[in-house]
């Protein structure tokens, strides 16, 4: 029985076959509409979410199963005290796989340990969100056709922001990738990723402040909020937020084929005028989240 | 020049980095023995400058682990009438389980307490242990 906490948990073979999967859904949804008839997908949000909670729902409604489970932590037992570990050894009894969003790192770890069921983490606080990797990489292979050979640019909030963590370690492991991290000095990648993953791997990667000098050589922008609360003080915020503001003027030098990606929720990094730019991706890149967990639920399922 | 006489069954703890005698004491709850225990803090080697030493005149099973975590580097000696008459090799273990706690405040053992504390081994050139659930490091 498999379980999904980190997307590290995964060979990049079975991130192939998990893209093939998702591909041939898109191609045939037709084909996938009944193959998890009877089965039960428990979504237990123990904070909110939209649009993982709903991609998770409307992939297994997507493949004939039924969800059950709860959005906010208040209307579990959890806010009478229960431990993950006890609730999910019930839920256990009551579906067949788990998605689980905990705003405690490693919770859905704990769950794995204990559902007798196989657990999707779907976030659990600043630490891991593998299913949302997961889209950013099928979104790089339907929209960009390749993980080889590509300058991969990270914008923002590179220190906090765990989407960022997760896609660097992922594409990591494939070959002639180039990262350009572009962020404030105060929100540049944590000492553990830049000496642990980027520099033992060898990986070919710069850090600058500047997004006008990165953007010629990028294949792909991955952009991320620059939050206000991240700042010490309110001065650096405001000296610093609009330079990491993407507006199609500052598209104007990039490649003409470049992918622009985000996790969502925007608020104001991406000008909404770039949306109607060809290389916007990030709306079809939360479409590809709920192929991509269909796929992944039938792979935990071991659904043929 | 202050002399620690020799003991003739027990374990003699040596090569521990100077300071660090006293965590290693509370780590093998060497506080709960009922025979004498000597901590030596600041003593001079030839090797290492200054170390300190601990000599527990009693035959016990320590927790090699915990020895491991804290210096690989630690000596352990078997004295068995007056003779040392093993070293147990002493290496960093690849996980380790409630010798210490996360104190990542984020984490999911600092609301759910009865968690195992359980930390990995991920780097061993630096010694970088890091707890299963949430990652961090411990030191």
């Amino acid at each position: 029985m498999r379980s999904l906490i980190d997307i590290l948990d995964l060979t990049t073979e079975e991130i192939d076959q998990l893209i093939e999967t998702a591909n041939d859904i898109i191609e045939n949804p037709k084909k996938y509409a009944q193959k998890c008839e009877g089965k039960k997908l428990a979504t237990l949000f123990f904070e909110p979410s939209t649009r993982t909670r709903l991609s998770f729902e409307a992939a297994m409604y997507e493949l004939g199963g039924n969800v059950l489970g709860f959005s906010e932590a208040q209307s579990s037992s959890s806010a009478k005290g229960e431990s993950v570990a006890d609730t999910v050894k019930v839920v256990g009894y009551y579906a067949d796989v788990i998605a689980m969003r905990h705003p405690k790192e490693g919770a859905p770890l704990v769950a794995s340990m204990n559902a007798g069921i196989p657990v999707i983490n779907a976030g659990d606080g600043g630490h891991n969100h593998p299913t949302q990797t997961l889209t950013d990489l099928l979104t790089i292979n339907r929209e960009v056709g390749r993980f080889d050979n590509i300058t991969v640019g990270f914008c923002g909030d590179l220190k906090f922001g765990r989407t960022v963590h997760s896609l660097l370690g992922a594409l990591s492991r494939y070959k002639n990738v180039k990262f350009v991290l572009i962020s404030p000095k105060e929100l540049t990648v944590p000492e553990y990723i830049r000496k642990e993953l980027l520099e033992a791997k060898g990986i070919d990667f710069v850090e600058t402040t500047s997004l006008e000098e990165a953007m010629p050589s990028l294949d792909i922008l991955y952009m991320t909020r620059v939050q206000r609360e991240r700042f010490f003080n309110e001065q650096d915020y405001i000296r610093l937020k609009d330079s990491y503001i993407l507006t199609p003027e500052r598209l104007e030098t990039a490649k003409k084929d470049m992918c622009i990606l985000h996790p969502l929720p925007r608020v104001n990094e991406i000008s909404v005028a770039v949306d109607k730019d060809e290389r916007a991706k990030y709306f079809v890149q939360a479409n590809y989240g709920k192929y991509i967990r269909m796929a992944l639920i039938l792979k935990l399922l071991e659904v043929e | 020049m202050m002399t620690v006489s020799s003991i003739e069954n027990g374990i003699v703890l040596d090569h521990i980095k100077a300071g660090k005698a006293m965590e290693l004491y509370k780590a093998l709850g060497l506080d709960e023995l009922p025979c004498l225990v000597a901590i030596i803090t600041n003593a001079y080697s030839n090797k290492m400058g200054r170390k300190d030493i601990i000599k527990i005149d009693a035959e016990i099973e320590l927790n090699l682990d915990i020895i491991g975590y804290i210096d690989p580097n630690i000596t352990v000696n078997v004295i068995k009438n007056g003779v040392n008459t093993k070293q147990p090799k002493v290496e960093p273990p690849e996980k380790i389980e409630n010798i210490i706690k996360c104190k990542n405040p984020r984490c999911i053992t600092s609301v759910e307490q009865e968690l195992p504390n359980i930390f990995k081994l991920t780097d061993r050139k630096n010694m970088v242990y890091r707890c299963i659930y949430c990652e961090s490091k411990t030191k």
